[in-house]
């Protein structure tokens, strides 16, 4: 689905942010993009849809060569890509279904878009991806109503309801709490699943991306140095793209963590056994 | 610097170096000079003696100035009237032009930070370096005494400030919004729809809400300058030495521009 070859980017300041990556993602494929920061992993997702200008090499999105498009050709292909992003990137002041509905921009003309009247065809594809991501409730909040978990996944129904062929998510945990970012992980997954979408995953949390990714390509400085299985990520792994450190808990808290989780749940169960008699005893 | 090793092995820190000190200090010497000094000119062409009669006058002036004459104000209502409609025409009129004039300004949304840009900062400077009653003395000799005189400085003011403010609105929004929209393959004007004016809307009503209010204020005194509304009274009365109507008029204006500023406190209570 997504093919790219030879990318670089330098950066007018001379640091170079990307060399010569290249990589291959299938449809449906979910790819977790790991790397410390400033590794490249954000500049290498905003090449894809161009609002990074690569500085040479070829992305192709299908058939579509992005990096020779421009005007009305390059916002055809964006429509294609979805962008999901750290702090939502939501527009605040707008409501939610707004904020979806911002996703069809690219297939709706000025007048429409700016007075409001989008087709019914997009009212209805706005309402099935706020159904799925379990926000039809809150259709009418405006967007700085909402919680952190909330507005990601407005920020998931906007990147749907384009009908893209890939996805690309930019740190989409980074400002959510423990039990937010799995969830918001486990959707990103399953909705890749349901419409056989590739998506780039930029992730910090190592442990979060074994858990849901099929695939992890580790950056390093700019470079591919680790392109495998979650599995095959080991310590060996670890160092090459982060330096060196003690890894070994980092590779066992995937099972720490489900244990941890296990346990949360048992200890409110135990709490709410508690206290039920005494809230007999009240009443 | 500030970092200094005592006998003891210990550290001590201080805010400043030695020479910043002595900067900071010679900095106060200058200011009091200065103030001295402008003291100084200040009283030099002061005649003393009006200066102690102050009080007399004071109260002599006030003696005259009440009670007001409050059969007079029959006779203000329709100057009233023009002042509010050239302060909100004017206002109206400010708010058409400066919009274009911010996003053109806005080093964000400038179709050209080379050429178009320095030119839109220009009418925002020129229009803001001079007062509207200097604009209404040209306009005045321009289109002649009345209403429209007023109208038309209170614009060429307005739209400077106006401006300015959101010119610096539009900069400090989050891009990041701005990026999601562009994200989605909307089109240029897709984003600033989408992207750019929800940010903004709260300071642009704000700004335009809080200009309307001191446009009232300015408008009462264009009259003095024949562009129309209340301060024309003034002028007359000032001219004539009609006291009890001075007071009548600073009354009415007063009341004004108190309804005003609660009006556009509500609104922009409302708004954000």
């Amino acid at each position: 689905m997504l093919t790219i070859a030879g990318l670089s980017k330098r950066y007018a300041k001379g640091d170079k942010a990307l060399d010569d990556v290249s990589l291959g993602i299938p449809a449906g494929q979910v790819v977790g993009l790991i790397g410390p920061s400033g590794a490249g992993k954000s500049t290498l997702i905003r090449c894809v849809n161009r609002l990074v200008e690569p500085t040479s090499g070829s992305i192709r999105l299908g058939d579509t060569e992005i990096t020779r498009l421009g005007g009305a050709g390059l916002r055809r292909a964006r429509r294609r890509m979805g962008m999901i992003f750290q702090e939502y990137a939501l527009v605040e002041r707008l409501t939610v279904m707004e904020n979806v509905l911002s996703g069809r921009l690219g297939y709706v003309g000025f007048w429409r878009a700016f007075l409001r009247r989008f087709p019914q065809a997009d009212m209805d594809r706005a309402f099935a991806v706020l159904e799925r991501v379990g926000l039809l409730d809150h259709v009418d909040k405006r967007a700085d109503e909402l919680s952190g978990g909330q507005r990601q996944r407005v920020g998931i129904a906007r990147a749907l309801v384009q009908e893209p062929d890939i996805l690309l998510v930019d740190e989409p945990t980074a400002s959510l709490d423990p039990k937010t970012s799995r969830q918001i992980m486990r959707l990103i997954v399953e909705v890749c699943a349901e419409r056989q979408l590739a998506a780039i995953v930029n992730i910090h949390d190592v442990a979060l991306a074994q858990m849901f990714v099929q695939r992890i390509i580790g950056l390093k400085a700019g470079r591919v140095v680790f392109d495998g299985s979650p599995e095959a990520l080991d310590t060996a792994a670890l160092t090459a793209i982060y330096g060196e450190e003690d890894w070994s808990r980092t590779i066992r808290e995937v099972e720490d963590d489900a244990a941890e989780e296990a346990a949360a749940q048992d200890a409110v169960r135990v709490l709410r056994a508690q206290a039920t008699p005494a809230a007999a005893r009240a009443l | 610097m500030p970092v200094t090793a005592l006998p003891e092995g210990l550290r001590s820190w201080q805010r400043r170096t030695p020479r910043g000190q002595i900067a900071v200090w010679f900095g106060w010497l200058l200011a009091v000079a200065f103030t001295v000094f402008c003291w100084r000119v200040m009283t030099q062409g002061t005649i003393w003696a009006f200066v102690w009669d102050a009080p007399t006058q004071a109260a002599d002036i006030g003696a005259r100035m009440v009670p007001p004459r409050w059969s007079y104000f029959p006779a203000l209502l329709k100057p009233l009237w023009d002042t509010l409609n050239i302060a909100t025409l004017g206002t109206l009129a400010a708010i058409v032009l400066s919009v274009p004039v911010a996003f053109l300004a806005a080093r964000n949304t400038t179709p050209s930070v080379a050429f178009v840009r320095p030119l839109a900062l220009f009418v925002i400077v020129a229009s803001r370096s001079i007062n509207s009653i200097i604009w209404a003395l040209l306009l005045v000799a321009i289109l002649g005494p009345g209403v429209l005189a007023g109208i038309v400085a209170i614009a060429l003011r307005s739209i400077g400030f106006i401006g300015k403010l959101l010119y610096e609105a539009i900069e400090e929004i989050d891009e990041g919004q701005v990026e999601a929209i562009r994200a989605t393959g909307a089109s240029g004007a897709q984003t600033l729809a989408y992207g750019i004016v929800p940010q903004i809307m709260p300071a642009f009503a704000g700004i335009s809400v809080f200009r309307w209010d001191i446009n009232i204020r300015e408008s009462t005194v264009l009259g003095l300058v024949g562009a129309g509304g209340i301060g024309l009274n003034l002028e007359s009365s000032l001219n004539t030495l009609a006291w009890p109507q001075v007071t009548l008029i600073l009354m009415v204006i007063l009341a004004t521009v108190v309804v005003s500023e609660w009006v556009s406190a509500k609104v922009r209570h409302a708004i954000i």
